[in-house]
């Protein structure tokens, strides 16, 4: 009897790792096609598709198809403008969203309420519904550079960057976790004269590690796969990021090599970095739930 | 809590300001903006200045009418057949330069049907394309919303059971939520491929040959259905972690009396994790309605609106107005339009949802 119902545990588990290793290919297979893919020829690659070899690094592996897609695009470009956009995003965000959050929780000014509420609506709207009259607002927005004044913000960092930087979402996952520390610790060092700005600085942030990297998380995925925005505002490929780059690999005839070696590089390093932070992405997703 | 210390306006307005000038001027002012153009005929650039035209873009957009007509009939009295069918007046001569009809100028069939006897009734539209878009995007939602949130909770519930390294096959199902929805829409494409697609040469295999290949986003029929399968694909992860997060606040202690009482896999679902969960469920459903009518870069990739403006969505004609055509108008109207229908499903998914006292 009891063998009998060991041996039952034992299929049972192993029927269990059977059902969540058959999802685990559903949600695999695409990756792996691509990166498998962006190794071949074209001819090879399409023949390939056709078994098990489309999942392999077999047959004529080469590296010419990343060569190929430097040639084609300015990759190197869309890939530093990438980069540049999204870690001054992501940086100006923490600092401006955190100081709203503090303000909000900690310091007792007038309207403060309303504000709040007033941000917290903005979560409804969709940023589909605000594209297309913010497209004709930022065309007509006065800009101070090197070359004095000049009128329309299109083909430059700065319109990628700072309708981004502050959101509803962002100050309200800040207010909610400055709500859980404890107020004792900020009244003890107003009493003791500290300023509000050393508060925020040496008290509040110290213990602020992983709203922190959440916000930052959240952020740099909104961020650097930004497709829409990118695609209105930057006709000139000088500023153009890694999405809107791909229009240079879907043309008429299309090269899969190229396309898979193009998808390769701009999906790969954020694969890496998610799965070196997964408990960390996760918790940010999972924040986000922590509504109401 | 705040009011326990020292009122200070200089300082709550200092580290508030930034941020709030930043939403007013970058979400609350487009929105207003929006609402704005919406009754004027504003476009990106133009040579002639902007007048206000009322709600002659709405009417543009929504205009559609329903128009009964009887079939022609020769001088006996007799229906006149034409190829097996009965003839109907033809729609153009009541829609173009037809002074006795001003009110149908400009419309197109959207669809017909039949209406007992021989009459047939006609439902017009000003701007087919976008009605169709409509629908579109409604059928996705409809389809996406119940589906992803219902996946998602399997998921998680199959993901929350404790067995050795039951993270690793939690991190795998998320991996597609940080992939950007364009590359996954590229790379779909090539599995969806009609000739050396993955998908047909899997589905070939697995039939020994009996499933032909299918051109999935070439034809009308399926390529709406394989958007929605992919971008559940590509979101599911999110709600599963969502989900997941829900259920680690059931107390264990529920459990731990459930089982003491000897309750059924089924009787601890609906009687302990499903009502815990009515908070994450209303959430979920809120937010995959939102993030679903956004509909917008798969289009953009994968179909551009096609075959036969099956994949038209809301979003899409905003932007193929308000960016492609230039017209800002017309693409703001159209999003206020979006925001109306967001705003009232949410409202009547709060109502549904709502504490029963």
């Amino acid at each position: 009897m009891a063998l009998i119902s060991a041996d039952n545990r034992g299929l049972r588990l192993a029927t269990r790792y059977a059902v969540l290793g058959l999802i685990a290919v559903i949600f695999v297979f695409p990756l792996v096609f691509m990166v498998m893919s962006s190794l071949k020829p074209d001819q090879q690659l399409l023949q390939d598709s056709g078994n098990l070899r489309a999942f392999l690094p077999v047959g004529d592996i080469s590296l010419n198809n990343y060569t190929a897609a430097f040639q084609r695009a300015p990759v190197a470009t869309f890939v530093f403008n990438s980069v540049l956009v999204t870690g001054v995003t992501v940086l100006l965000s923490l600092l401006i969203c955190s100081a709203a959050g503090f303000a909000f929780v900690f310091v007792n000014w007038k309207g403060r309420g309303v504000l709040l509420s007033i941000l917290l609506a903005t979560l409804i709207l969709p940023f589909e519904t605000i594209a297309i009259p913010m497209l004709l607002m930022v065309a007509h927005l006065p800009w101070i550079g090197t070359e004095g004044i000049t009128w329309g913000w299109l083909n430059s960092y700065h319109v990628q960057i700072i309708p981004f930087i502050a959101d509803g979402l962002t100050v309200f996952l800040f207010v909610q976790y400055f709500k859980d520390l404890p107020g004792e610790l900020i009244e003890a060092a107003r009493v003791e004269g500290a300023s509000w700005g050393q508060i925020y600085r040496r008290i509040v942030m110290p213990l602020s590690g992983p709203i922190l990297a959440t916000a930052a998380i959240l952020k740099f995925l909104v961020m650097y796969n930004q497709y829409l925005w990118p695609l209105m505002v930057t006709q000139e490929e000088g500023y153009r990021p890694v999405m809107v780059g791909l229009q240079y690999f879907f043309q008429l005839n299309v090269a899969w090599g190229e396309v898979m070696a193009y998808l390769s590089l701009i999906t790969v390093p954020v694969l890496a970095f998610y799965l070196y932070l997964q408990k960390a992405f996760i918790a940010s997703i999972a924040s986000t739930g922590v509504k109401g | 809590m705040a009011s326990k210390f020292t009122v200070s306006n200089r300082t709550g307005w200092l580290m508030a300001g930034p941020a709030v000038l930043l939403i007013a001027g970058f979400v609350i002012l487009p929105f207003f903006l929006a609402i704005g153009f919406s009754f004027t005929n504003q476009r990106l650039v133009s040579p002639n200045p902007t007048e206000f035209t009322g709600l002659e873009n709405y009417r543009q957009l929504l205009g559609v009418t329903t128009l009964t007509l009887e079939p022609v009939r020769d001088e006996a009295g007799a229906v006149v057949m034409k190829d097996g069918a009965p003839e109907y007046p033809s729609l153009r001569s009541l829609t173009r330069n037809n002074p006795d009809r001003p009110d149908l100028a400009g419309m197109r069939e959207w669809f017909n049907f039949s209406t007992g006897g021989d009459s047939r009734t006609y439902v017009l539209a000003r701007d087919v394309v976008f009605m169709k878009a409509i629908v579109n995007t409604f059928i996705f939602v409809i389809v996406v919303a119940p589906v992803q949130a219902g996946l998602a909770l399997g998921l998680a519930l199959l993901i929350n059971q404790r067995l050795r390294g039951i993270n690793v096959f939690r991190a795998i199902y998320f991996m597609p939520v940080v992939v950007s929805i364009v590359v996954v829409s590229l790379l779909w494409r090539l599995i969806y491929d009609g000739q050396s697609g993955l998908l047909n040469n899997l589905l070939g295999t697995i039939s020994f040959g009996l499933i032909p290949p299918v051109d999935w986003l070439g034809n009308p029929s399926t390529a709406l259905g394989s958007i929605i399968a992919m971008s559940i694909w590509q979101a599911v992860g999110f709600h599963m972690v969502i989900w997941l997060s829900g259920l680690q606040t059931i107390s264990p202690t529920l459990y731990e009396a459930a089982a003491i009482e000897g309750a059924s896999k089924w009787q601890v679902f609906r009687y302990i994790t499903w009502p815990g969960l009515r908070n994450t469920a209303v959430l979920i459903l809120i937010v995959i309605t939102m993030q679903a009518f956004g509909l917008f870069a798969q289009i953009d990739v994968m179909t551009n609106g096609g075959p036969l403006d099956s994949t038209q969505t809301i979003v899409f004609q905003a932007i193929e107005r308000g960016y492609g055509k230039q017209d800002i108008s017309g693409g703001s109207a159209i999003s206020v339009i979006l925001f109306v229908i967001v705003l009232s499903i949410s409202l009547i998914q709060r109502w549904l949802t709502r504490e029963k006292s």
